[in-house]
């Protein structure tokens, strides 16, 4: 049921639950040395932290079966969640049952290790598939707009998801650092930790120095202080750990570090934009003080899938994953 | 207290059918569940628009206490038509049959009378009753005119508190008419206790306010 993790990914784990009870501590010191201070949303998001941490390191230590059962939930919730923000028609449950299907087949896939079906399964064959199901339906008011918004939703959830499982699956590069021998587990633990730490930094730089709004129409909270302070902190960490839990050199290492840091911002930005549109405030209430699972998976959408690329393009040239 | 004739296959639904499918497929939220009495009498009134909404209402209370939650359901159509559902709607829902036929005058008072009747031996039993005002299945998150009954119902029993509950995509997960079930994310929101103050036109009004505010 369980795997032995290598040291190096050990001692990230220990790293990063050593920050997280800093930051509790640094949290609810702050709280109790200012009582008329609202503290009420920190002190939510370092609880759901708590939550997030524990089962994401669940996925790290769990067999490769249980924790591609684990990712596909994640995308069950998210899909699952998308679908019930966004409006969708009656006429399209036959259709909708089907995306939620898709899930179990694009895991399969990673299970099974069917590199080029993994690839092209949503893009191509749920992308011919699901218009052609709602066409039988019948229902052409609004079709063009439901069978946009449900393809959107499927790469959204579970396409750019699934590239989390697929990185467990990566075989060690070769012997050129510690790094290199560990494979998928060091990839998955340097992305996911990179993208939440930009995250973060982004967030606390903000709010610490943060004047000049970024992005204003889509999400005032974003300013370019603090989207340079996630640039930098992302970039400085990407080159530190590069060599415990990677293969990477230390050019790719600071092209990543930028590469996560300007597209997790991206991904970020279009899931508000997603909300703006709908007028809601977070996805939803899995998680107290982030929102919905959704607010939280908003930035791995678009960090996931190219890391992956990244990384297969660079390091495994040419093979068949 | 109400007697259940098969205590052990209740249990084991409502633990490992009810509970998961709720929780886990329909991922429900429950907004002021403290407001649920904890013992009856008392009745629980609800919109209606998916037969989930029964099973969700009852998975709201804790196991021991589920022989005492009585959802008024429509004889013709749960007990009449099909054997098994005949036999899970009295049996696992331990359902009060209603009649509901619109048809002579005479009749129809007789009829209201019986159902006043059971109703009230059932509240006497310190039961918990799931009443639907809008009578059948509605269009998904639209309200439709509520029926009289539950005024009836409360005048007579001035001291039974009336808890309003608001059930939101229910009827997007399984709508009238459609047997498969779509994950859709559920919401039940619970609203304060009222009582009967009459006249019958406005306690209805004011009941359908009550719930359709709780949306908001």
């Amino acid at each position: 049921m369980f795997v032995t993790l290598p040291p190096p990914v050990l001692f990230t784990l220990a790293g990063i639950y050593g920050l997280l009870v800093l930051a509790t501590l640094v949290v609810y010191s702050l709280a109790a040395s200012r009582p008329h201070q609202d503290f009420t949303e920190l002190k939510d998001r370092m609880r759901s932290w708590w939550l997030i941490i524990p089962v994401f390191t669940l996925t790290l230590i769990l067999n490769r079966t249980a924790s591609l059962i684990l990712f596909a939930l994640f995308s069950f919730l998210a899909l699952r969640e998308y679908l019930s923000l966004i409006p969708t028609r009656q006429a399209d449950r036959h259709v909708l049952i089907w995306a939620y299907f898709a899930i179990v087949l694009q895991y399969f896939w990673v299970f099974i290790g069917w590199y080029g079906m993994f690839l092209i399964f949503i893009p191509i064959y749920m992308f011919l598939f699901l218009p052609m199901r709602m066409v039988l339906i019948g229902e052409t008011q609004g079709f063009l707009r439901a069978i946009g918004t449900l393809q959107w939703g499927l790469m959204l959830t579970v396409y750019t998801i699934s590239h989390l499982s697929y990185l467990l699956r990566l075989a060690p590069a070769g012997l050129m650092s510690i790094g290199a021998t560990i494979g998928g587990i060091g990839l998955l633990l340097y992305l996911a930790t990179l993208t939440e730490v930009n995250d973060i930094a982004q967030y606390v730089f903000g709010k610490c120095l943060g004047r000049h709004a970024i992005i204003p129409k889509v999400s005032p909270g974003k300013t370019v202080e603090g989207f340079c302070g996630g640039l930098l902190t992302t970039t400085g960490l990407a080159i530190v750990l590069a060599p415990w839990l990677t293969p990477f050199s230390l050019l790719h290492a600071a092209c990543l570090g930028l590469l996560i840091s300007l597209t997790g911002f991206i991904g970020d930005v279009t899931v508000s934009a997603l909300k703006r549109d709908l007028g809601i405030k977070d996805s939803g209430t899995l998680l107290p003080g982030h929102g919905g699972i959704l607010d939280r998976i908003d930035s791995l959408t678009y960090t996931a899938p190219l890391f992956f690329h990244f990384t297969a393009y660079f390091y495994y040239p040419g093979q068949w994953l | 207290m109400n007697q259940t004739s098969y205590p052990l296959v209740k249990t084991l639904f409502f633990l490992c059918i009810v509970r998961p499918l709720v929780y886990w497929i329909l991922g429900l939220q429950i907004q002021n569940r403290d407001r649920l009495p904890r013992d009856g009498p008392a009745i629980l009134v609800a919109n209606h628009n998916s037969h989930l909404d029964t099973v969700v209402i009852m998975s709201l209370f804790p196991i021991a206490k589920l022989s005492q939650v009585r959802p008024l359901a429509d004889a013709q159509y749960f007990l009449k038509q099909n054997r098994c559902l005949a036999w899970m709607a009295r049996h696992l829902f331990e359902i009060i049959p209603v009649t509901r036929t619109p048809s002579e005058t005479r009749q129809q008072l007789a009829r209201q009378r019986a159902f006043l009747k059971t109703c009230q031996v059932a509240l006497d039993q310190q039961n918990i009753l799931i009443l639907y005002p809008e009578g059948s299945r509605g269009e998904p998150e639209k309200s439709s005119e509520f029926k009289s009954g539950i005024a009836h119902l409360a005048k007579q029993h001035p001291d039974v508190p009336i808890i309003p509950i608001y059930l939101q995509g229910l009827g997007k997960a399984l709508p009238k008419g459609d047997p498969l079930l779509v994950p859709f994310l559920c919401h039940v929101y619970i609203g304060e206790p009222l009582y009967w103050t009459g006249p019958k036109q406005a306690f209805l009004d004011r009941l359908s306010d009550r719930i359709y505010a709780l949306a908001q």
